[in-house]
């Protein structure tokens, strides 16, 4: 029985990777039914997954076996339904108050942690003396860092007309942008013909068994 | 009717790009791949903890990106084990639990069983990311009371000497996104000072090359396909990698040819288009 299932689940995922490949050809019935299955499908998936590994284990299962410790979880709960409140048009301002809450601690969570890692230790990551380094490489690589830095943060800033002599650093800074969005585009073609591998690995190999 | 030759165009550039990937799959070419200092950096990181140290090994992805982050799960898996270390795995993403466990079998197909509480721990996922690990720095136990398979934390072996990040030697995030590798960094390191390597997709590579620096904020990275296939180099092995690293990089070589195709094209339509200009000025 498992051996059958894992037969018709290679089968299944080989007809929907060739039906949302088919869209490549044009848009088509195949596509059409893969793409809603898919959304229909990931819908369900987290809503069950949500109920079961969240809901379930930290909120339900903790209230029912020893509610006395635990009784501060009904807040969280109570929050939690506030927000589904959205459903219900005349009950829906309700809903804004967990939202506020939630967007109010993620940001000083956030502010606080950001701070020190992107902008103090980032800044201190820059301050680095180039001729500490005996290689000859290190040396140039951290001055075109300190110079790309400087020249990319110049080209933002906009409270003075760049012209003349001022409009050099920003044109420096330009070329160091450019070269970091070519090297973002070299990676991201890197990362979708790996998708593509991934699919025709599993073709040929699962599917098709023409490689071994 | 007549059809629209851009549109052949792009369907023959979409069969020839499928044909590129798919062939050096079943002929492999055997190419090789370089090593860089940023998979070396992760490398050593791995490879100068002493035997015995509990790490983290956090499983923050989903099947969608397996073809990148699972080589790599496993080689530093391997690596791990291979030093000695006894590993903890995590997970931000929901479905990074599984990743870990096909990580485990596998590894154990080749170095041969490990015991389960001992050498290694599958804790699961956990909602929240960064609220997640800022409590795993204050009580590890509060955070993963069990494991996937229900055991309490008190009563797995290896999670005695654990009280906190703090007694973690290091942390390797495998990453496709959001939660994973950046709120490591931020708060595994930065916070609480454990050394924190990263595994990504290439395409969230480029995000984290600032955090590789002086302040070690990242003390290695190994970005997409490509960084995978250097690590298994390391290692002294050709896993699936190194070997998808062969339709990878013919893949890249008819991109550069198509660009290049594209561009004579274009300049010599442009270059039509200001001769048919002047003639029709006179």
């Amino acid at each position: 029985m498992a051996e059958l299932m894992k037969v018709l689940g290679i089968w299944l995922g080989a007809y929907f990777t060739l039906s949302i490949f088919s869209f490549l050809y044009k848009d088509n019935p195949f596509y059409k039914l893969a793409e809603q299955i898919f959304v229909g499908l990931s819908a369900g998936y987290w809503l069950i997954y949500t109920i079961y590994n969240i809901l379930v284990p930290n909120l339900f299962n903790l209230l029912f076996t020893d509610f006395a410790h635990n009784w501060l979880l009904l807040i969280p709960m109570l929050l939690g339904i506030m927000m589904l409140l959205r459903i219900i048009p005349s009950a829906q301002w309700l809903s804004r108050y967990p939202i506020a809450l939630m967007v109010g601690t993620t940001a000083a969570i956030y502010m606080l942690l950001s701070f020190k890692s992107d902008f103090l230790a980032q800044i201190a990551a820059t301050m680095v003396n180039p001729f500490k380094f005996s290689s000859p490489v290190d040396v140039v690589g951290t001055i075109l860092l300190i110079v790309g830095v400087l020249c990319g943060v110049y080209f933002f800033y906009f409270s003075k007309k760049q012209e003349g002599v001022f409009a050099i650093p920003s044109k420096i800074g330009i070329w160091f942008l450019m070269v970091s969005f070519g090297a973002s585009f070299g990676y991201t073609v890197m990362a979708r013909i790996s998708l593509l591998i991934g699919r025709l690995d599993f073709l040929l190999r699962d599917w098709l068994h023409i490689i071994k | 009717m007549k059809a629209d030759r851009t549109l052949i165009e792009r369907r023959i550039v979409f069969l020839v790009l499928a044909l590129a990937v798919a062939l050096p799959l079943i002929f492999p070419l055997g190419l090789r791949t370089k090593g860089t200092p940023l998979t070396k950096k992760a490398y050593d990181l791995v490879d100068q903890t002493p035997t015995g140290s509990v790490v983290i090994l956090s499983f923050d992805y989903d099947p969608s990106t397996v073809t990148e982050l699972q080589p790599m799960a496993q080689a530093i898996l391997e690596h791990a084990w291979k030093k000695g270390h006894k590993v903890i795995a995590t997970a931000m993403w929901p479905q990074g639990s599984q990743m870990a466990d096909m990580a485990f079998e596998n590894v154990q197909a080749k170095l041969g069983q490990k015991e389960y509480g001992r050498d290694y721990i599958n804790l699961g996922y956990k909602v929240g990311g960064m609220v997640v690990i800022q409590g795993m720095g204050r009580n590890f136990k509060t955070v993963f009371p069990k494991d996937t398979s229900g055991l309490n934390y008190e009563d797995i072996p290896l999670l005695k000497t654990v009280k906190s990040l703090r007694d973690i030697k290091y942390v390797v995030s495998l990453s496709a996104g959001d939660p994973g590798l950046k709120d490591w960094v931020l708060t595994a390191h930065d916070k609480y000072g454990v050394s924190v390597a990263g595994g990504t997709t290439a395409v969230s590579a480029p995000g984290f090359l600032p955090y590789v620096n002086d302040q070690k904020q990242l003390y290695g990275l190994m970005g997409g396909l490509k960084a995978a296939a250097e690590y298994e180099l390391l290692m002294e092995y050709e896993g699936p990698a190194s070997l998808n690293m062969n339709p990878q990089s013919v893949a890249h070589v008819l991109i550069l040819v198509l660009i290049a195709i594209g561009n004579i094209k274009a300049w010599r339509k442009r270059k039509a288009a200001l001769k048919s200009g002047e003639v029709a000025n006179g």
